[in-house]
């Protein structure tokens, strides 16, 4: 089967929505080596074999593409090729098929964190083989005890060290690394007993065979490492997820916008490129990217993802947008007010650091048992050293003795007591719609007992529905022959609710006014009261808009911002975990007051710009509050940011997404729950594997400490703890709650 | 026990072999993108290497 450009559009199974469509200028961001051309776009909605096959043969067939390759892990597709070809023609190729697509700069940090994952992959990999080889030799050694020759288990050793040296200390590299570099500071981590335990058993093992000893700890040491290169392994799988997450922030800084040049020629630029004083182009639907002041043009703003604010406002030329605004009916232009590190989207970059550090102080429970661990088994096996002496063993015995505790304590549970469960957590929630960005997200949603919303957006939909008609069903048929060519979100509405039908001829788009039509010899209006000719119409909370047809009486459609499915449940269902509720919009009192009544919410407020709401979060931390903040807009991002926890919706900007801990897709609020009872439900897990590694530990010591702590005993003490505690993160949840 | 000179060398030579194979895949990138290669399998005409970047 051929997969071919003329099926359905987006993803063919239908396991992603189609994305959204592209805005801008994409040849900003084509790089060019000698005569050929490289361009990278982000691609949304590709889920399948489908998706994979539809994108890479339509764009393969553009004149002059050489190759065309979508990674789905990533959901990056790497277009190059040669000729004179229109950049615009392939981004224009993948939104045509139903994707979204965003043009992007590979950045260097991404391909250092693509080389540590595969150094760790490598390693895992060593550390495996030789563990398996120096097992077989160590059970040959176990079984033989007793009737073995000296010699014959002396060669087995031998050979044992021969694979286990070079394996361990190849395999080893992370940790010594790190246990060096933080030695220097003069601090500990956990890489530091690991290290340690590491190099001390491969010392007394290779003295014991030069001496021909009876026990050497060389399959202990590999498959130490194997173990605790899997939790390292996991750990960074999960990082790079959240930094690709991360990169989607610089993605919206580097979208292009259109600079007109001195002799009037346009032409596409990248954000970044854009100096103060310049003059932008923006097209109607195009979102502005830098803050601007409007030189001239009249047309209407959306500003919903920059203040919450559902009503659009009127564009008039000397008014200044800012970026993140988007551009509703007619092209204007504008004088950059500032270059994008100094728009107001930067301003919410340093709120974003600011909550960042705050939130890098917390301490994960893995630091926390680290702290407590590290000390006590370094005492004991000092300890266990001294006390061997004075019981009047010899140096070497009581060494022996003393490593045999170090190795058998060394933190192989510990390591993977996180990890594991936070891998497990987070593919379980992966499941059903929930993309989490960082493993300690888990434990930080597991303490949250506020729960603050932003409205638009996140517990509406964000676009209004035509929901009151004054007459008849088909005046709104007739009212959308003219909404048909408008970008307006009310005119939108109209459509929506009419369905598929004529478009009126001649529509004149009137910013701040309405549209306006002749249709048959009559002169059709579509707009504000006053314009329409309802002069007396009576003032409303709600979003407004009247349609009048000559000499009739106009009628008056009203919208509402519609709640999202699941959010008449979300007060109950949050309040039955403990949690208290909080609304903080940028939107209208009225507004806010309508829907914090209709889910039971006591507690809003209003009129909330983004230094507001951060205010509002440092109060509440301050009262010794742990805030989940679920928000989706530009005025979110610093709150985002600076609360306990955070979760941002699927639809919500790049920023948001990326200075929360976690997005759920979907339409519903239903995922919230969900990631509230995962997320304690791994929190208690975790729990558990620590006290499982701590009473594995209160087993293993006086067994290592009185020294009968053999190689086999270790071998198998060791890999009881790192499978018990992969099993534990591993067993089913025993029920999700219904929500 | 005069077979263990022989057997222990083959079986680090194989052992050897598939840690070979397994880090010449690794640095090839068949590891990179491992829903996309699940998905490529379903298709007829896929180019065969992985592009390395």
């Amino acid at each position: 089967m051929t997969l071919t450009a003329d099926m359905t559009k987006g993803c063919p199974s239908g396991l992603a929505p189609a994305g959204d469509q592209i805005d801008g200028d994409v040849s900003a961001f084509v790089r060019k080596v000698g005569g050929e051309k490289t361009l990278h776009l982000s691609v949304r909605g590709a889920k399948c074999a489908g998706c994979l096959g539809k994108i890479e043969a339509a764009v393969g067939a553009l004149d002059g593409v050489q190759s065309a390759r979508l990674n789905l892990s990533t959901g990056r597709l790497a277009v190059r090729w040669e000729g004179g070809l229109d950049p615009n023609a392939i981004s224009g190729c993948v939104s045509d098929l139903g994707y979204g697509a965003a043009p992007f700069d590979p950045d260097a940090s991404e391909g250092a964190a693509k080389s540590e994952e595969r150094s760790l992959l490598i390693a895992m990999g060593v550390a495996a083989f030789a563990a398996a080889n120096v097992m077989l030799l160590s059970v040959s050694v176990w079984s033989g005890h007793g009737e073995m020759g000296e010699a014959t288990r002396r060669t087995m050793h031998a050979i044992s060290g021969a694979i286990a040296l070079p394996a361990a200390l190849f395999a080893g590299r992370p940790f010594f690394r790190s246990a060096w570099s933080v030695l220097r500071r003069g601090h500990a981590n956990m890489d530091v007993p690991i290290s340690l335990a590491v190099l001390l058993a491969l010392g007394v093992s290779i003295s014991e065979t030069i001496r021909g000893g009876e026990h050497a700890y060389f399959d202990a040491c590999v498959m130490l490492l194997f173990f605790l290169l899997i939790g390292r392994f996991l750990d960074a799988r999960l990082r790079r997820r959240t930094h690709v997450a991360a990169q989607e922030l610089a993605l919206l800084q580097s979208r292009s916008a259109t600079r007109l040049d001195r002799d009037g020629s346009a032409r596409s630029v990248k954000a970044s490129e854009i100096l103060t004083g310049d003059t932008i182009l923006v097209a109607a639907g195009e979102r502005v990217l830098v803050d601007l002041e409007v030189i001239e043009g009249r047309s209407d703003a959306d500003e919903s993802m920059v203040s919450g604010e559902t009503v659009p406002r009127a564009i008039t030329p000397g008014m200044r947008l800012y970026a993140g605004t988007v551009n509703l009916s007619q092209a204007i232009r504008g004088k950059a007010l500032a270059d994008a590190d100094g728009s107001l989207m930067s301003e919410i970059g340093r709120m974003l650091e600011a909550g960042e550090q705050r939130r890098s102080t917390y301490r994960r429970i893995a630091d926390k048992a680290v702290s407590l661990y590290v000390p006590l088994v370094h005492t004991t096996a000092a300890l266990t050293f001294a006390g061997w002496l004075i019981a009047g063993a010899g140096v070497g015995q009581a060494l022996m003795v003393a490593v045999s505790t170090l190795i058998i304590t060394c933190p192989c549970a510990l390591a993977l007591a996180a990890p594991a469960v936070q891998v497990v957590a987070a593919e379980r929630l992966f499941r059903k719609g929930v993309f989490l960005r960082s493993g300690d997200a888990l434990e930080r949603i597991a303490e949250c007992d506020h729960v603050v919303f932003d409205k638009t957006g996140t517990l509406t939909l964000g676009v209004p529905e035509l929901v009151e008609v004054d007459g008849m069903k088909d005046v709104v048929a007739r009212a959308a022959r003219l909404a048909r060519v408008s970008r307006h979100p009310l005119s939108r509405a109209i459509v929506a609710a009419a369905g598929p039908g004529e478009v009126a001829p001649r529509v004149e788009e009137r910013a701040g006014l309405g549209l306006e039509a002749e249709i048959d010899g009559v002169r059709c209006r579509l707009g504000a009261a006053e314009w329409v000719g309802a002069n007396d119409a009576p003032a409303s909370a709600r979003l407004q808009l009247w349609y009048g047809e000559g000499d009739k009486p106009p009628v008056c459609f009203t919208f509402e911002d519609a709640l999202r499915p699941g959010a008449a449940g979300i007060a109950d269902a949050l309040k039955r975990r403990g949690a208290t509720l909080e609304i903080l919009s940028g939107d209208r009192a009225e507004a806010v007051a309508e829907i914090a009544a209709k889910l039971g919410v006591d507690s809003w407020r209003a009129k909330a710009s983004p230094a507001d709401k951060v205010e509002r979060l440092e109060a509440l931390r301050a009262e010794g509050r742990k805030v989940l903040m679920i928000g989706d807009g530009l005025n979110d991002a610093g709150s985002l940011s600076l609360a306990h926890a955070s979760l941002a919706p699927g639809g919500a900007m790049d920023v948001s997404q990326s200075a929360s801990d976690g997005v759920y897709t979907g339409a519903g609020l239903d995922a919230i729950p969900t990631v509230i009872d995962g997320a304690r439900v791994a929190s208690s897990r975790m729990r558990q594997n620590f006290t499982l590694a701590a009473a594995y530990n209160l087993v293993a010591v006086p067994i290592a400490v009185a020294g009968f702590a053999t190689p086999l005993v270790a071998a198998i003490a060791m890999s009881t703890s790192s499978i018990v505690v992969t099993l534990n993160a591993l067993r089913p949840h025993v029920k999700w709650r219904a929500t | 026990m005069e077979m263990l000179a022989f057997l222990i060398p083959v079986a680090l030579l194989l052992g050897l072999t598939g840690l070979g194979a397994f880090i010449w895949s690794v640095r090839s990138g068949q590891f990179d993108d491992p829903q996309g290669d699940a998905a490529r399998i379903l298709l007829d005409d896929d180019e065969p290497l992985t592009e390395r970047n």
